[in-house]
């Protein structure tokens, strides 16, 4: 199916686009997460078991087990810093 | 618009919105208000650029008004948050909130800020004379969203 993923902040600025469009065999944000850690490079560096990386499934906030339809929007972001 | 957001690059005025949060409205007996200002500290930070995520962020924080409204007494609620680049001393966040006696605005504007703190989607990033650095998340702000009854899984 296909997704778009975006990225903010550290994780965006590591991987350069902020926003792509993914073809994926995965059914859920984590295993997405693995198929974009696989890629290497930044991705392998900033998406690595350990790191501490937000979720967001159709722009709410969700983790790895959420699951993932066709044309959803999935965003990796590290823990928030506002206010 | 009793209750809303706004993301914004533009600066606000305090008084101004408490005012609209209670004007014409008679049942209102306390106004509660936070702002939060960049810091200048003593690190050297010259200014700092706030990042957002369009769309979630203002959905993220409407859903936190909804869980302020069933959890606390209060008539109306205002957060403005800002983004892009801002200097110390400069204004980051209003949140205000009118109730009828104190401690329900006191306790939902609190609330709201906890709950900005480690769930909406802001992040920021320091220029400082070393370089630009990103902010890190706190373990403090999950403390302070857990006396809520609510798991931050922030920091």
């Amino acid at each position: 199916m296909k997704v778009t993923v975006k990225y903010f902040a550290s994780i965006r600025e590591a991987i350069g686009p902020g926003s792509e469009a993914v073809e994926t065999a995965a059914r859920s944000c984590g295993e997405l997460r693995d198929e974009l850690l696989a890629r290497g490079g930044a991705y392998a560096q900033v998406l690595a078991r350990g790191k501490a990386v937000r979720i967001a499934k159709d722009q709410v906030m969700s983790d790895e087990s959420a699951t993932l339809v066709e044309g959803c929007e999935v965003a990796f972001f590290p823990p928030v810093t506002g206010g | 618009m009793r209750f809303s957001v706004s993301i914004q690059t533009a600066d606000f005025d305090l008084s101004g919105e408490t005012e609209a949060l209670r004007r014409e409205d008679t049942r209102v007996g306390a106004v509660c208000s936070f702002v939060g200002t960049v810091r200048g500290s003593a690190d050297g930070v010259r200014s700092m650029e706030l990042e957002h995520y369009p769309g979630m962020t203002e959905k993220a924080i409407e859903a936190m008004i909804d869980e302020a409204r069933r959890r606390f007494d209060i008539y109306a609620a205002r957060v403005i948050h800002r983004v892009g680049l801002l200097r110390p001393g400069e204004q980051i966040v209003l949140v205000a909130v009118t109730s009828a006696h104190r401690g329900q605005s006191f306790q939902a504007c609190e609330f709201l800020m906890d709950y900005l703190k480690t769930q909406a989607p802001f992040w920021k990033k320091e220029e400082t004379p070393e370089g630009a650095r990103w902010v890190d998340a706190r373990a403090s702000d999950d403390a302070a969203l857990a006396r809520w009854g609510i798991a931050g899984g922030n920091a």
